[in-house]
C-alpha cells in the first residue's frame, strides 16, 4: 500500500553530491536552495593545475588527478582521464550512505504548473520507498501519494523490494546518441512525465549518469563507469557500462532500480561530430554487448555486490575479450576497481538488499 | 399564372438574405412558417439559423421542427492532431465494443458522440438483461443480444458469456481488424492540456506504431512526436517489433481492487502520466479490461473470456478475466516476438458499486492471483507454436498438467480456452454471421 504523506527526510548527513567538471561550478548557484545542506564530492578531470571556482557556501571536498593518484597508487589506473568516467572515484572515497551524481551542465528545471523541482528530493523519495520489479503497475510507483496496486497485483509481491538506483530523466536538450542527434538537432524534450516506475527484473536500459541516485551500501561497488577518454578507443558509454553491470546485478540480489521523476533541465548539447568519434565503438560493440548483458548469469554463492562483480568481470573477459582486446583491459580495471572499493571501504561489508 | 405576391417576394428576400439575420422574433407565425419550409426547401437550415428559428418560441414553427424531427447533429471538427500526422487511420479497420449492462445507453453515447462518430460500434447486451437497450440515433451501430448469442454458440458454451464476459462476443463477430473495447462506466477524460482524450486515435496510433520489449527506452515510447531512442540504445533493436495490445488507463476511479478501494475510498487517480511505454519482454502485468484495444486479426484467439469466478458479479471488482487473458496473451506475445504498451490514453471512470459490498462476496481472485503469476512468469512454450491459436492450445496443456488438479477454476479455464480456440475458428472461416 502507498506510503502515508510524510515530509521527505532532507538526509543531509547521510548524502553526498558528487559533480565531475573541468570547469568552474557557477551553476551550483542555481542549485543552492536545494544543494545547500549537502556535502559535495567534486572530482577535477583534466588538467590538475587548472584551480576551480566553487561558489561560497557549500561544503566541498575536491579531487584533482594528483590526489587521485596518489590516494589509488597503481590501482589509479582503473580511473578514466578525461572523461565524466572520473567521477566514480567520488563513489569510491565517499563515506555516506548515498551518493547524488549531476552533470554541470545540469540545471534546475520546472514542472508543469512552473514550480522549480527539487530534483535531490525526489531522488530520495524514489530510493527511500520500495521497488516492484517482479510484476508491472499499470499505474507505475504504487508507492507514490495518490497511487496504489492496481486490480490483479499479487498481494504477496505488495511489500516490494529495497531501491538501489533512482533514474531521473531531462527536459531540454535529450540524451541522444551522435547519430539521432546529427538527424534531429532541434529536437528538444518538452514532454514532462509526471511517473516513477520500477524496471522490471531481467530488462535491461541505458543508464544516464547526468541525474542519478543510488544506495552506495546497497550496491557502490557496481557503480565502476569504466575506462573511458583518454587512451581508450571509446567515450560516453561509461554510464551505460555501469547501468548493464549494475542492473544485472540488482536482478541477481533483489534489488530495485526506478527510472522517471525527477527531471533536470540539461542545457548544454555536445558536439554531435566529436560525439561520435567517441561513439563509434561503443555503437557497434552494444550489439555484442546486450546480449551479452541479458544472457549472463551469476552463482547463486555470489551474495555480495563485489563477488557479484568480480564474477562478471570473468565473464567480460571470457566472452567479450574476443569481441576486442579493450574488454579484457576492461576486465582487469573492473577487479581493480574492486579492490580499491575495499581497500577505502574495509569495514562495509555490502550484503545484498534483503 | 398570376405573379407571386408583395409578401411572397418578401420572404424569398429574407432567404436570400439570412446569413444576416440574427434575430426573426418579430416576424408574424404564418410568416415565420413559410419562410421556415422555404429555407428546408432551399437547403439553407444550418445549425444557426435553426438556433435562430427555435429562438422565436413561436409554436408552430417548433412543432414542425419536432414532427420533422430535426436535431441538431454534433459532429465537431476535432483539431488535427500531431499524432494523425504520423499515423493514418481506416475507420474502416476499426470495431468500438461496448458491452451493455443497463438499457439506457444515451447519455454514455452521447458523450462519446465526438469520439465515435463515424466509427462502426458493437453493443453486446448483457444475456441478464431483459429490458430493450435504448440507443441515441446518429451511430453506426450493431447490437447483439442474448438470442444472438444462443444463435451462434452452443447452450454449454454461452455461458461464458455473461456478465462483463459479454463484449467477447463482439470481438468473435467483428469482421475488423482493430477492437477497441470500454466499459460502460467511463467518459471521455481530458489531457493536461485541457484537451480531450480521443481515445480511438491514440490506441489505434499505439497499435500501429512498433512496440519495444527488448530493451528498455527511458524516453518510453520513441516513436512519440518529439521523443526518440536514448543513446546506448541498439541500433539493431530500433525497428521494434507490431504492437497487438494497447492498455489504457484510467482517471478518477482508477482500476484498483475490492481491499485497496475499501481502505481508501477516498482515493482518486488525479495524475495524467503523459506517455506509453512498451511493457518489456517477460515481465507480466495485470491488464484491465475497462479501456484496451488489440490487434484482433493477430491476437482475437488469445483474448477470450476464460477465468470465471465462483462468485462473479456486475461489478469490476468482482472479475478477473481481463487480468487472466492478460497473462495470457503477454505470454503469447512475448513467445511470437509481439508487443504490449501501456499508459495513454485516459478515460475517465465513473462511480459504480460498492468496494464494501464486492469484499464481502468471496474474492478467491486474490488467492488465485498468488498461484498463477508465478505459472504464467516461468511458463515457456515451444517452437513449433507460431500462432495465437497454437500458443493458447500449449498453454492449456500446461494450466491442466500444472494447475488443473489442485485448482478447478482454473482446469475451467483451460476448458474455456479450449472452446474459445474452437468457436473462434469456426466463426472467421464462416462468410456471413
Amino acid at each position: 500500500m502507498a506510503s502515508p504523506v510524510t515530509p521527505t527526510p532532507l538526509l543531509k548527513d547521510e548524502l553526498d553530491i558528487v559533480i565531475p567538471t573541468i570547469r568552474n561550478l557557477d551553476f551550483l548557484e542555481m542549485w543552492r536552495p536545494f544543494f545547500q545542506p549537502y556535502h559535495l564530492i567534486i572530482v577535477q578531470d583534466g588538467d590538475p593545475s587548472k584551480v576551480i571556482k566553487v561558489p561560497q557556501g557549500f561544503d566541498y571536498e575536491l579531487y584533482n588527478r594528483n590526489d587521485i593518484n596518489k590516494i589509488l597508487g597503481p590501482k589509479a589506473s582503473c580511473i578514466s582521464f578525461k572523461d565524466s568516467a572520473c567521477r566514480c572515484f567520488g563513489y569510491m572515497v565517499s563515506k555516506k550512505k548515498y551518493i547524488f551524481t549531476i552533470d554541470d551542465d545540469c540545471f534546475v528545471a520546472k514542472d508543469p504548473s512552473g514550480e522549480d523541482i527539487n530534483a535531490l528530493e525526489q531522488h530520495i523519495k524514489n530510493l527511500l520507498s520500495p521497488s516492484t520489479p517482479y510484476f508491472f503497475n499499470t499505474l507505475y510507483d504504487p508507492y507514490r501519494e495518490g497511487a496504489d496496486f492496481v486490480r490483479g497485483y499479487p498481494f504477496s509481491l505488495r511489500e516490494g523490494v529495497p531501491t538501489a538506483v533512482s533514474h531521473g530523466l531531462w527536459l531540454n536538450i535529450p540524451d541522444y546518441d551522435a547519430p539521432t542527434q546529427l538527424v534531429k538537432p532541434r529536437e528538444r524534450n518538452t514532454r514532462f512525465v509526471d511517473a516513477v516506475m520500477t524496471i522490471p527484473r531481467g530488462t535491461l536500459f541505458p543508464m544516464c549518469g547526468m541525474n542519478l541516485a543510488f544506495d552506495r551500501e546497497l550496491i557502490g561497488p557496481a557503480m565502476y563507469f569504466g575506462l573511458m577518454g583518454d587512451g581508450q578507443p571509446i567515450g560516453r558509454y561509461d554510464d551505460m557500462w555501469a547501468g548493464w553491470c549494475m542492473k544485472v546485478i540488482c536482478d541477481h540480489l533483489g534489488l530495485g532500480v526506478k527510472t522517471g521523476l525527477p527531471y533536470i533541465w540539461h542545457s548544454k548539447a555536445s558536439n554531435p561530430f566529436v560525439n561520435l568519434k567517441k561513439e563509434y565503438k561503443g555503437i557497434y560493440w552494444q550489439e555484442e554487448l546486450i546480449p551479452f548483458f541479458q544472457t549472463t548469469s551469476l552463482p547463486k554463492e555470489c551474495t555480495t555486490v563485489q563477488s557479484c562483480y568480480k564474477e562478471l568481470s570473468k565473464q567480460v573477459k571470457a566472452k567479450l575479450g574476443k569481441v576486442d582486446d579493450y574488454f579484457n583491459k576492461l576486465a582487469d580495471a573492473m577487479l581493480t576497481w574492486i579492490e580499491a572499493w575495499d581497500e577505502l571501504n574495509p569495514s562495509t561489508q555490502l550484503q545484498n538488499g534483503k | 399564372m398570376s405573379p407571386p405576391s408583395l409578401l411572397s417576394l418578401a420572404i424569398d428576400a429574407t432567404l436570400l438574405n439570412l446569413h444576416n439575420i440574427s434575430d426573426l422574433s418579430f416576424l408574424p407565425e404564418h410568416v415565420l412558417s413559410d419562410l421556415f419550409l422555404r429555407t428546408l426547401k432551399a437547403g439553407k437550415l444550418t445549425e444557426r439559423i435553426l438556433k435562430i428559428f427555435i429562438a422565436t418560441e413561436k409554436e408552430e414553427v417548433i412543432s414542425m421542427i419536432q414532427a420533422l424531427n430535426i436535431q441538431l447533429v454534433m459532429t465537431p471538427v476535432l483539431p488535427t492532431s500531431k499524432l494523425m500526422s504520423q499515423v493514418s487511420i481506416d475507420k474502416n479497420e476499426v470495431d468500438i465494443v461496448i458491452a451493455a449492462f443497463h438499457s439506457d445507453l444515451t447519455s454514455f453515447l452521447e458523450e462519446w458522440r465526438p469520439i465515435f462518430s463515424g466509427f462502426h460500434l458493437i453493443v453486446v447486451q448483457d444475456p441478464d438483461l431483459k429490458e430493450e437497450l435504448k440507443i441515441p440515433k446518429g451511430f453506426d451501430i450493431d447490437v447483439y443480444t442474448k438470442l444472438d448469442i444462443d444463435k451462434l454458440i452452443s447452450s454449454s458454451n454461452a455461458s461464458m458469456f455473461s456478465g462483463y464476459a459479454c463484449r467477447y462476443f463482439g470481438y468473435l463477430v467483428s469482421k475488423r481488424k482493430y477492437i477497441i473495447s470500454i466499459d460502460d462506466d467511463c467518459s471521455p477524460a481530458k489531457d493536461n492540456n485541457g484537451d480531450v482524450a480521443d481515445i480511438v486515435i491514440q490506441h489505434i496510433t499505439n497499435l500501429k506504431t512498433p512496440a519495444t520489449p527488448i530493451f528498455f527506452n527511458t524516453l518510453y515510447d520513441p516513436y512519440r512526436k518529439g521523443s526518440d531512442f536514448v543513446r546506448g540504445y541498439p541500433f539493431s533493436l530500433r525497428s521494434g517489433v507490431p504492437c497487438v495490445l494497447s492498455c489504457g488507463l484510467w482517471l478518477n476511479l482508477a482500476d484498483y481492487d475490492a481491499p485497496t478501494q475499501s481502505l481508501k475510498p477516498e482515493l482518486r487517480n488525479s495524475r495524467y502520466v503523459d506517455a506509453v511505454l512498451t511493457v518489456p519482454k517477460y515481465s507480466m502485468m495485470p491488464m484491465s479490461g475497462i479501456n484496451i484495444a488489440f490487434d484482433r486479426e493477430t491476437v482475437g484467439p488469445a483474448i477470450f473470456p476464460a477465468l470465471k469466478l465462483a462468485k462473479e458479479g456486475k461489478v469490476r471488482w468482482e472479475t478477473m478475466e481481463d487480468i487472466w487473458c492478460g497473462l495470457v496473451v503477454k505470454v503469447v506475445c512475448d513467445h511470437l516476438q509481439l508487443g504490449v504498451k501501456t499508459g495513454i490514453p485516459y478515460v475517465w471512470r465513473n462511480e459504480r458499486g460498492s468496494a464494501i459490498d464486492s469484499l464481502k462476496k468471496e474474492w478467491e481472485g486474490v488467492k488465485l492471483m498468488e498461484e498463477v503469476v508465478p505459472f504464467f512468469q516461468t511458463l515457456k512454450l515451444s517452437q513449433d507454436a507460431v500462432t495465437a491459436e497454437a500458443c493458447v492450445t500449449e498453454m492449456v496443456v500446461a494450466i491442466k498438467k500444472e494447475k488443473g488438479r489442485s485448482h478447478p477454476e482454473l482446469a475451467n479455464a483451460a476448458d474455456n480456452m479450449v472452446e474459445w480456440v474452437k468457436i473462434w475458428k469456426e466463426v472467421q472461416s464462416r462468410v456471413l454471421v
